[in-house]
């Protein structure tokens, strides 16, 4: 095959080009894992620094039990109950969403819409929680550059600066879960003949519950 | 996307998960965190010390990232190559943690 055609198929996109996909995947979805991992790399060196900086000031250092103790409807809070719970409601959205990905192979579109409406209550659940515990946190004095203790206050800057870039992950996956429910409903996949993008949104966002099993490690267990 | 790479996705497509094994999945994610709970909240400090429960919430965290990616991200499923493109880079991750670490024990007898 001369360089013309090969050039020529590149344009027509047939897959990729090379008349076979390689890796047996689409590309938007190695791309996606392409992002996802970059993505895991910025995470990574933020969990890092958060690390390097709670172990040099360890003796300085609130306790997590402490500062994530209240909950709402218990007057005096519980360690672990209220994250407890954002924890539960991001795994579920997962599922919900793994669901929806398994409702699209079978090209059930009614399916699909219902999955794909409980991911999104999920996430909107989660980021509700979220902007509950941030105004709670700023009520009692923590924020960017301040702490209402005599502890370092790179605890409350590494908090808001880490959970705060996950909260905008989740917030823009709940955008983009939206338009992919609105592309459901106007029944653009069901022309299309897959629900690829359903699969790709749904790789976003079980990497957003991923890096949040981390953060609720790293902050709030250890 | 033509006819024929619609068959190529779909046949990776083939051992995919049942919605058992997806509820199967989600059990074992909520029994690890229940774990981690348990660990946290009702083993006191003098039985079992810190360190080591910080050991056993890393070992934990890293067997429920295994269950995200390999079950609901659908990798343990996909091509060789491409498990190893996307895992493999991730040894970094260790180089920066190690730096980091060794770093951070540098500056806390500084401060």
């Amino acid at each position: 095959m001369s360089a013309v055609t090969n050039a020529e198929e590149m344009k027509t996109g047939s897959a990729w080009g090379g008349g076979k996909s390689p890796f047996s995947i689409e590309y938007g979805k190695l791309m996606m894992w392409f992002f996802l991992l970059s993505d895991a790399f910025t995470f990574s060196a933020l969990l890092t620094a958060y690390g390097a900086i709670r172990f040099s000031n360890s003796n300085n250092w609130p306790d997590p039990d402490v500062v994530f103790q209240s909950a709402p409807f218990i007057p005096h809070g519980a360690p672990l109950v209220f994250v407890g719970i954002m924890t539960f409601i991001l795994i579920m959205s997962s599922v919900t969403m793994v669901l929806a990905v398994e409702a699209g192979h079978r090209g059930s579109r009614k399916e699909v819409t219902k999955w794909m409406i409980w991911t999104i209550i999920g996430g909107i659940a989660f980021l509700s929680c979220q902007a509950y515990e941030w105004t709670h946190l700023y009520h009692e004095g923590y924020w960017w550059g301040r702490i209402p203790t005599e502890h370092n206050v790179n605890f409350s800057n590494l908090f808001f600066t880490i959970t705060g870039f996950h909260g905008f992950h989740v917030t823009t996956g709940v955008v983009i879960n939206i338009v992919i429910l609105a592309n459901v409903l106007k029944g653009t996949y069901e022309r299309r003949g897959h629900y690829l993008m359903v699969e790709k949104v749904g790789l976003y966002w079980h990497f957003v519950d991923l890096v949040w099993v981390f953060v609720f490690t790293f902050f709030y267990l250890v | 996307m033509t006819a024929a790479e619609h068959t190529t996705t779909h046949d990776a497509d083939h051992q995919s998960m049942t919605t058992g094994d997806i509820w199967k999945v989600f059990f074992i994610l909520l029994g690890l965190t229940i774990i981690e709970f348990i660990i946290a909240l009702a083993i006191p400090e003098s039985f079992m010390p810190h360190s080591i429960k910080n050991i056993l919430y890393i070992v934990l965290t890293l067997a429920k990232a295994f269950y995200i990616v390999a079950y609901f991200m659908h990798l343990k499923f996909e091509k060789l190559f491409l498990i190893y493109l996307i895992v493999v880079p991730l040894i970094l991750v260790l180089g920066i943690i190690g730096s980091l670490l060794y770093e951070g024990d540098y500056w806390l007898p500084i401060r």
